[in-house]
């Protein structure tokens, strides 16, 4: 089998071990070297050395896998954050955020020009959901988390107001609120702002379903009040040649649970900044993501989540996989536990099937680790062709090489599709899965591995 | 040394079915690391019969299951394997369960997200060429579900994902009775059953046995499956090979004085082998 693991789960037992045993663990089991780091975002990505105001018991831990390779991590523990585009330097393709992306196929968002070109929208609201707007200065807006890099920071100027989705408090929705989002046209720049206030205890869907073609970069911020349940549903259908760039910023509240499931499957860039923080104890946060690249592809998903508060938990959990010349996906996924988050519970996975060559995928976990006094945390990246165990399993019972290839691509995907929870939309992406799956002759021409 | 050739079937079954291994070499690894595992096993099985592998464990049980099945990870150096004459060795994985060999598996594989009754289905219509008509496949599978005491809600579950040991096996026997093999090899289905589970196990694969003139390739570390499951003849496997056969009496005996007798003979022997084979490998130098 051609693939590569690494995987990493620590189980630190609060009841069995005491505070200055369980640094000890943790200083054994989280390598030094790869420490906290403070300053800009443009850290480059071979400073890894531990910063020198590193706090004592801080233990770092970093796996990351380029193709194959461990490579050191850059990700700061201190991000930069600004309203203010001008306060992050024009991207040149050097900085730790903007390395992996196609700046070249990014430029018109790049370049921030302004527009007043809108995707179509079309929602569906069932009772206790209300869409309405706010301008520019709203201190709604004010309070929302900054923008942590520069195209989001133009995202929020140009954007100039926000489309405000608001849940009542103790609202019980009997059915998804859709958003369907449809671009265009490549011509405009498309720039927006959308605003989802759940209330206190109230449970809610949100499904955003991006089709069209479009240049378009979006910011949306999640605000889930204490208790709230909100599931997020992000879909990236886009046409080919569309360009979408977006930062997702949730701030979960007291016991608050917030479950994310972002499919992309179209366009031709995607890049998806997906930022989750906490304001009360017990909130919970999984982010469930599912990714698709064909040839010349470039889908890109930073996730960060950042622990500060005591016992709450988070589960990220991203699969995806590639086919064809120069299909391309990167996931990161920072994790950062601050020193007074203790009772943290975190788990992140990221897997990636390759089911062609040419195509490349980069993972790069990075779990930052302040307090030895949580419960548990872990991540495990693994990027591979198919598991022969499986086809070998499959095939055994008489299913041939092909079509248990496409049973267990299927069942790969099927996996995170199907904490989306609504039966028709799963069935309608298993159905866009599927035909990619049939448009492949290279999975016939593969070796089999098996048999 | 094969099973001997004039004795009837047990089970009284006229049976069309034999599975023929000849002197099998199977290695593991590759180049250098390559490590022989098989060191040429003969074995003839025949449909109706039972017939109990006994080893201890490193034995290479789990090998021979595999390489008759086709794993990638085994490399075939020598022998033959055959199945009612047709070359087994050289058919696909997915041929040879066509042709009616099926292996419950020691440790059975985890499919993420492809569903049980899913996983049935495909393999149900691969192996008997066609859809199986949806009224009695539903009723085959219930029924055969509820008789390994099997809850129906197991067939939505992701196929041995989260299943406990038990489970796995009854999901394997499960199978064995859907798919209906000629030939059946049972890689220690009774590891790690409580008494109930190996009861329950056992007798699904009593009535695959009295349904058809299935053969069976019972393979176990230990003699307490044989209480449920009859075997007509009793192998005892140790580094490779079948180093003694014989009807169910050997088994009490394998019982009674362990394999202990058995692997150091084998030790020896190899031992006698290995200093032969350096002296081959001396003389060669010194020509
Ligand atoms: N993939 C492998 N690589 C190296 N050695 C292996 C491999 N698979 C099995 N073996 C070795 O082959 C021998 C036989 O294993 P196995 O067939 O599993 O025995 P059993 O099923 O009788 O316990 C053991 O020594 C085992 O370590
Ligand atoms: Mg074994």
């Amino acid at each position: 089998m051609s693939s590569n693991d690494t995987s990493n789960t620590v189980d630190l037992d609060t009841a069995e071990l005491a505070h200055a045993e369980k640094a000890a663990l943790a200083a054994e089991l989280f390598a030094p070297g790869v420490g906290a780091q403070a300053g800009p975002p443009t850290t480059s990505a071979t400073a890894t050395g531990s910063a020198g105001d590193t706090p004592p018991g801080a233990h770092s831990h970093g796996g990351p896998v380029l193709n194959g390779q461990p490579v050191p991590t850059g990700s700061p523990a201190e991000r930069f954050t600004s309203t203010d585009p001008d306060a992050f330097p024009k991207p040149t393709g050097r900085e730790e955020t903007w390395r992996f992306t196609p700046l070249r196929r990014a430029r018109q968002l790049l370049d921030g020009v302004p527009s007043d070109a809108r995707l179509q929208v079309e929602s569906d609201l069932p009772d206790g959901a209300v869409l309405a707007s706010v301008e520019a200065g709203d201190p709604l807006l004010k309070g929302l988390p900054e923008p942590v890099d520069r195209l989001a920071a133009l995202t929020r100027q140009r954007s100039n107001g926000a489309t405000v989705l608001r849940i009542a408090k103790e609202a019980v929705l009997d059915r998804p609120v859709t958003l369907r989002l449809s671009g265009t046209g490549a011509e405009d720049v498309v720039w927006g702002q959308l605003v989802v206030e759940v209330g206190a205890f109230a449970q809610a869907t949100v499904v955003l379903d991006h089709a069209g073609l479009a240049k378009y970069s979006g910011g949306a911020a999640f605000l889930l009040g204490d208790g709230a349940q909100l599931t997020v549903v992000s879909v990236q259908e886009w046409a080919p040649g569309t360009v979408h760039g977006g930062q997702y910023d949730s701030v979960v509240g007291r016991d608050a649970t917030l479950k994310q499931v972002v499919v992309t499957l179209g366009g031709d860039l995607v890049r998806l900044v997906s930022n989750v923080s906490y304001t009360g104890t017990g909130g919970s946060a999984d982010l469930y993501g599912l990714y698709f690249a064909d040839e010349t592809q470039h889908q890109e998903h930073r996730l960060w989540v950042d622990h500060s508060v005591p016992n709450c938990r988070s589960n990220v959990v991203y699969k995806g996989a590639l086919q064809g010349d120069k299909a391309h996906s990167v996931w990161i996924g920072d994790v950062r536990i601050r020193p007074a988050a203790t009772g943290t519970e975190t788990y992140e996975l990221n897997r990636n099937l390759v089911l062609t060559d040419g195509a490349r995928a980069d993972s790069v976990p990075n779990l930052e680790i302040e307090t030895g006094e949580i419960v548990s945390a872990g991540h495990a990246s693994a990027t591979g062709r198919f598991d022969d165990e499986q086809l070998f399993y499959l095939c055994s019972r008489g299913i041939d090489a092909e079509t248990a290839r496409r049973l267990v691509v299927r069942g790969f995907f099927a996996d995170v599709v199907q904490h989306i929870g609504i039966p028709e939309l799963q069935d309608r992406l298993m159905g866009t899965i599927d035909a990619r799956l049939g448009a492949l002759p290279e999975l016939d021409e593969q070796p089999v591995e098996v048999g | 040394m094969t099973s001997p050739t004039a004795t009837p079937t047990a089970s009284g079954l006229k049976a069309g079915s034999v599975l023929e291994i000849r002197d099998l070499h199977v290695t593991v690894g590759d180049g250098d690391d390559a490590k022989e595992i098989l060191r040429g096993v003969d074995l003839t099985v025949r449909g109706g019969e039972t017939h109990a592998i006994m080893g201890p464990n490193g034995s290479g049980k789990s090998t021979l299951a595999y390489s008759i099945a086709g794993h990638p990870k085994y490399t075939i150096t020598g022998g033959t394997v055959t199945l009612d004459g047709e070359d087994v060795l050289a058919m696909t994985v997915d041929e040879r369960a066509r042709a009616g060999l099926f292996l419950a598996m020691q440790y059975p594989v985890e499919v993420p997200g492809v569903s049980v009754s899913n996983f049935l289905r495909t393999a149900a219509t691969a192996v008997t060429g066609e859809a199986p008509k949806l009224r009695t496949w539903v009723k085959d599978v219930r029924t055969e579900m509820a008789a390994l005491e099997m809850d129906s809600a197991f067939a939505e579950r992701n196929v041995n994902e989260g299943f406990s040991g038990g489970e796995k096996k009854r999901h394997e026997i499960l199978q064995m009775r859907l798919l209906k093999p000629k030939m059946a090899i049972l890689d220690e289905t009774d590891s790690g059953l409580d008494v109930d589970a190996l009861r329950i196990v056992s007798e699904g694969v009593n009535r695959a046995k009295a349904d058809s003139p299935v053969g069976v390739l019972l393979i176990t570390h230990y003699t307490r499956i044989l209480r449920y499951i009859k075997p007509d003849f009793v192998h005892v496997f140790v580094a490779g090979r079948v180093v003694e056969e014989g009807g169910p009496e050997l088994a009490q005996k394998l019982e009674d004085e362990g394999y202990a007798a058995y692997v150091k003979d084998s030790a020896e022997q190899a031992a006698v082998e290995k200093t032969a084979s350096e002296k081959t490998a001396l003389e060669a130098t010194q020509q």
